[in-house]
């Protein structure tokens, strides 16, 4: 239930007053549109974190190579 | 897929599991509170990769399994209603209430009709203004920004034929619950990344100092899962109780704030039983006075209904880590996918679904 799934944004929509804000997010090959009201600074060619329709975070690129890089040694201390 | 498949890593996964064995040395119970990661870890097999002195027990993490009986019953009550059109998530339409489910409901001529996203349910009913549109408002911290921006969205269009069913829940409340219980055996969770993702994870390190357990904000697939119960061990075996962030490419500190916010300004919390374990303070979501307007259970009058829920059904016992699905004496038998007794067992996120569907 609280699925939620990478995407990268590759179009913002223009926006419309009091409306929510919405972009296309492409999930490998499909694309949908999706609200991104609550992450006011995101680009197209960012990855967002989506839930029902709603993008709930940008995904850090940085910490995600961090993340597999320390993985990738804690392995090779084998 | 970016950010899925290099965190599906067989070999990584497998090198991870020996140095928790290299870790360990006493038995240790940990606790994954979310269904998505019960899931995960019987999809992928995890627990065969992990040392038998560790336990993983599944928490209540599925809100379509703590949704008490009386709840479906009232989501029945009102989809029963002429000129209703009611919507829902699709797990929650085979949830049995006391009688029926919502899909036997729409068998007999009920209009229910099944929503990706709550901002549908509001288009529903923006076209549809001769019948009264009800969204059933499941869902923990991470939906419930959304389920708040429908309800928002309804009031800017000024929709006078839209409204929630709400049974939403909240995990910090529910980790007490388990923690404070007299027969938890629960050292260390994992705490459900995308719930986090909204929320932050300041509210958790209380409870890890309280009850001086590790709570490891943790990912969705097999390598975070598995980076997760590794960090949990490894404090255990410091005697540390931290919160830990597995799951910094996505979750922040703080959460997100402005989803948050939107949340606090719709909702506010109340006292909510949970299938099968009861009433639990403050671990609830209601709307507030403002939105009065949109509350189905006060619009349809179900406030009044009262189930009990007597089964033999073990649900809560296993969403609070107590029991597994295997010792439940229904588990295959009178219980199944097909036929479900409890909840547990209609979501592809209940620990007893996942376990007749990759351990049978």
């Amino acid at each position: 239930m609280c699925l939620a799934v990478p995407g990268k944004v590759i179009s913002i929509e223009e926006k419309i007053e009091n409306s929510p804000q919405m972009a296309e997010v492409d999930f490998a090959g499909v694309v949908q549109k999706v609200c991104i009201d609550w992450l006011p600074d995101v680009k197209i060619g960012d990855y967002v974190i989506v839930h029902v329709g709603f993008a709930l975070n940008k995904i850090d690129e940085k910490e995600a190579e961090e993340t597999l890089k320390l993985l990738k040694e804690m392995g090779d201390l084998e | 897929m970016k950010y899925i498949d290099e965190y599906r890593d067989a070999q990584a996964v497998k090198r991870l599991s020996a140095q928790i064995k290299k870790l360990m040395t006493r038995e240790w119970t940990i606790m994954e509170i979310c269904g998505g990661q019960t899931h995960s870890i019987l999809k992928y097999g995890m627990e065969e990769l992990l040392p038998a002195e560790l336990t993983i027990v599944h928490g209540p993490g599925c809100p379509v399994c703590v949704t008490p009986l009386e709840m479906i019953d009232k989501a029945i009550a009102i989809a029963q209603q002429p000129n209703v059109i009611f919507t829902s998530f699709g797990d929650m339409l085979r949830v049995p209430g006391s009688r029926l489910d919502l899909l036997s409901v729409k068998a007999e001529g009920g209009e229910i009709r099944m929503v990706y996203s709550p901002l549908e349910a509001v288009k529903i009913a923006e076209n549809n203004h001769d019948k009264k549109v009800v969204f059933f408002a499941i869902g923990f911290e991470t939906t419930a920004p959304a389920n708040a921006m429908a309800v928002l969205e309804a009031k800017r269009k000024q929709l006078k034929n839209f409204s929630i069913l709400s049974a939403q829940v909240l995990v910090p409340p529910a980790i007490e619950a388990i923690l404070s219980s007299k027969n938890s055996r629960v050292q260390g969770f994992l705490a459900a990344g995308h719930v986090c993702t909204v929320m932050g994870f300041e509210e958790y390190i209380p409870l890890a100092e309280k009850y001086k357990v590790p709570i490891v904000v943790t990912g969705f697939e097999p390598l975070d899962i598995m980076e997760g119960i590794y960090l949990a061990i490894k404090q255990l075996e410091e005697n540390q109780y931290e919160v830990e962030n597995q799951y910094r490419r996505v979750v922040k500190r703080e959460g997100n704030r402005a989803a948050q916010k939107m949340m606090q300004e719709v909702f506010e919390p109340v006292d909510r039983n949970w299938r099968g374990i009861g009433c639990i303070p403050n671990s609830g979501l209601k709307l507030r006075s403002a939105f009065m307007a949109y509350d189905a259970e006060h619009l349809f009058r179900v406030d009044a209904i009262h189930t009990d829920e007597t089964t033999e059904c073990m649900a809560g016992e296993v969403l609070q880590g107590l029991k597994k699905p295997l010792e439940c004496p229904l588990f295959g038998k009178a219980c199944t996918p097909e036929h479900p007794v409890g909840a547990p067992m209609v979501s592809s996120e209940g620990a007893c679904a996942a376990y007749f569907r990759y351990r049978k």
